[in-house]
């Protein structure tokens, strides 16, 4: 059965490491619906984040092609275990304004807020899971969204492991 | 003046002038770092991004280059010495053009697991990305098909390159390294500081030792088995588990059938041994999969032309799976032993815990049943030469104890039948990839690790056009490969697929306009020899081996011949279509 997984990359901070891994999942068929990079606790490491989907056997291969990387240190299957997952949304949102109150309402129960007032918009930021921000992006869709930006998943288990 | 005394030339002080801390270039510093790896012959073709580098060859007689006429030519050369020595081969090309016609080599090269180090130059680093003259991101384009690659940026880390290149190309599953050395890199000067043998990378552990629990797993398998089967592959040769995996076989006392890359990993003359598994593999190899209740796998990876159809191969085995790749346990075939480790490692530890399969006689009886009634066959003539026929002479007059390279195609299929290798790194052949081109090449480079042993490279017409141009390296050098040419005119393999696939409809297959191949080899300078019959055959085979340097011998044969049996694709194992012989 397909689903959704969250994986943690540890890898070498190297040029062209990020293609080495993106590629791998091209040429192999294994799908990305996220990929984030960035600095990890480790000084010349960076962690990546990707969310894939596929059955259990595609994400054993998944985690065996990825170790056969000579700059792949590590690979966290994140998702079997309680994780907190995270990203973050950059919204403009049409506001004129009349409509200005009705989205601050929607803005406040998100707990997101409101960066930036143009004469005719509101750019809106929200962090959270992936199905708080489609609620959000859902929510905004009548006033119409300008531009859309989302960082992609980044994530990390739970406690003390 | 006083008579000069000779220089000794002894490893030792050879390895302490190479090793001469002197500020030199980077060019100087691979050369070094070479030999220092053991380099012995290095495959090439100059040109402008490479040009410190040749330099730097200029007059240094410890190194030893050898100028094929084509990049393809000089990786596949670096191919067959890999593979005829199990050291790592390694090439030199230029940036751009010089790079990508490397690419073909180092993917044959991946797709079989041969330890390569690929130096390619490229332009100043300052020029990288501007599309400058002859430039390509030769790193980019064969991330895929490389186990590990560099761009070289700064001279100083070129000694520890050099030396991880050829750790992650000779160990683990093996594979090709590319290193990518940009022209300011290659000229920039620097104390040369050898590298220190230690290696550190993090991210690369290979498992050598097995878990001991999947192993007392098999040994019970082996016990409960009524119909074990082993399939075993190219990683028991490049383990150098040949010995271990004759032991095993010993003791056990089970069947055993070797893919097309583990031709020679167990003597073909053993009464246990059922020949080549797959879509040309033989009946009583392909039935025994089928029927097995235990088939074990000893470093083969499952290809498809092994397996067949997935679904429906080996229906009621166990499956037993050893490979140092743990990727490859589980990713073709479900496997109910995994066993991830060093299949010579792993043999060795299994050999004293395993007992003879006891309840598999009535197996063994079926076996050399299978193997009396189906041997591999075909019609015989006195009017046309059969190439059959040709490569059951080879092996007649050479005891089977040739160095056999092949090309890509029928004539392939038909050195693997018919020829019987009894050693290891004798039977070199692209099987992965199946490269057309890669049979002359491939041949230079097993000469040149085995000066002593007879290289034969056998080649079919269509293949042999595509890196004929070698020619010029035997002639030069004297290297005595005895190239056999199976000439039918046609693309056999193609038209055979044509034939019983696609209504016999012959599209493009016709080789019409080649080349007269004797006048070609003479063109070279070398030996050509012609047979038309099994008369002038013999006699021209004979002149061949007799001929001390390079000889072409174009065996002209009928050109509708099959090979048989055959799996059609998309077809279980056990469906062959045994032809009418």
């Amino acid at each position: 059965m397909s689903t959704r997984h969250t994986i943690a990359i540890l890898v070498n901070d190297q040029p062209g490491v990020l293609q080495r891994v993106s590629g791998l999942f091209g040429r192999r068929g294994y799908n990305i619906e996220s990929i984030t990079v960035g600095q990890s606790e480790e000084a010349g490491l960076s962690r990546m984040v990707i969310v894939t989907t596929g059955d259990e056997q595609t994400l054993e291969q998944i985690e065996k092609q990825l170790y056969k990387l000579i700059d792949v240190i590590k690979v966290i299957n994140l998702s079997v275990s309680p994780m907190v997952a995270r990203e973050l949304a950059l919204i403009k949102v049409n506001a004129e304004p009349a409509e200005r109150p009705e989205i601050m309402g929607v803005v406040e129960t998100f707990r997101a807020s409101v960066v930036d007032i143009g004469s005719h918009n509101l750019m809106v930021q929200v962090v959270g899971d992936t199905t708080k921000i489609d609620a959000m992006i859902e929510l905004l869709k009548p006033y119409g969204i300008r531009e859309l930006s989302r960082t992609g998943v980044t994530a990390m288990i739970r406690g003390n492991v | 003046m006083s008579a000069q005394i000779p220089e000794v030339r002894s490893t030792e002080q050879l390895r302490e002038k190479w090793m001469k801390p002197e500020v030199i270039t980077g060019s100087e510093i691979l050369l070094r770092s070479l030999l220092l790896e053991g380099v012995e012959c290095v495959f090439g073709y100059p040109g402008g991004a490479v040009l410190y580098i040749y330099d730097a060859m200029y007059g240094f007689e410890d190194f030893n280059h050898v100028l094929t006429r084509h990049e393809q030519g000089a990786i596949h050369a670096a191919d067959g010495y890999a593979r005829a020595s199990g050291k790592v081969g390694v090439c030199i090309a230029t940036s751009g053009p010089g790079a990508t016609n490397l690419v073909t080599g180092i993917a044959t090269a991946y797709m079989d697991s041969v330890p390569l180090v690929v130096i390619t130059g490229n332009v100043a680093t300052t020029l990288i990305g501007t599309d400058a003259f002859q430039e390509a991101d030769i790193t980019g384009i064969t991330m895929p098909i490389t186990k590990h690659s560099y761009l070289v940026r700064d001279v100083k880390e070129l000694p520890r390159i050099i030396h991880e290149a050829f750790h992650i190309a000779s160990t683990g599953r093996k594979g090709p390294v590319l290193i990518d050395i940009p022209k300011d890199v290659s000229a920039a000067l620097t104390l040369f500081e050898p590298s220190s043998d230690a290696v550190n990378l993090r991210g690369y552990n290979p498992r050598m030792v097995p878990n001991k629990l999947q192993l007392d797993k098999l040994v019970q398998a082996i016990e409960d088995a009524e119909r074990p089967m082993i399939l075993a592959g190219g990683g028991v040769i490049y383990s150098g588990g040949h010995e271990a995996l004759y032991e095993f076989v010993k003791r056990t006392e089970i069947p055993i059938t070797t893919t097309l890359l583990g031709l020679g990993a167990f003597p073909s003359g053993h009464e246990l041994w059922t020949g080549m598994p797959g879509m040309h593999g033989t009946y009583t190899s392909n039935m025994a999969i089928q029927k097995s209740d235990l088939l074990i796998n000893i470093g083969a990876r499952f290809d498809d032309r092994v397996t067949g159809k997935l679904n429906g191969f080996a229906p009621h085995a166990k499956i037993v799976h050893i490979d140092i790749d743990p990727a490859e346990i589980g990713k073709n075939v479900p496997t109910d032993i995994p066993i991830v480790g060093d299949v010579k490692t792993v043999l060795e530890m299994l050999n004293p815990e395993v007992k003879r399969a006891a309840k598999a006689d009535a197996w063994r009886t079926w076996i050399q049943q299978m193997k009396m009634e189906q041997p591999y066959r075909y019609q015989d003539s006195d009017s046309v030469l059969k190439p059959q026929w040709i490569i059951e002479m080879l092996n007649d007059t050479t005891n089977g104890e040739a160095i056999v390279t092949t090309d890509v195609g029928q004539h392939q299929m038909w050195a693997a039948q018919y020829y019987k290798f009894n050693q290891p790194r004798s039977w070199i052949t692209s099987g992965g990839l199946g490269t057309m081109g890669f049979g002359l090449p491939s041949a230079i480079g097993a000469q040149m690790a085995h000066p002593e042993r007879l290289v034969i490279s056998v080649n079919g017409d269509g293949g042999m056009q595509m890196c004929s141009q070698e020619l010029a390296i035997c002639a030069i050098n004297n290297i005595p490969v005895k190239v056999v040419i199976i000439n039918n005119q046609v693309l056999g393999m193609v038209r055979q697929w044509q034939e019983l696939i696609y209504d016999n409809r012959y599209s493009h297959i016709d080789l019409a306009g080649s080349p007269d191949f004797v006048k070609l080899a003479e063109a070279y300078g070398v030996k050509g020899l012609r047979a038309t019959n099994k008369e002038e055959a013999r006699k021209a085979w004979a002149e061949a081996l007799e001929t001390p340097g390079p000889v072409v011998v174009d065996f002209v044969v009928s050109k509708d011949e099959n090979v048989y049996p055959m799996v059609t694709q998309g077809s279980t194992i056990d469906q062959m279509l045994l032809g009418d012989a």
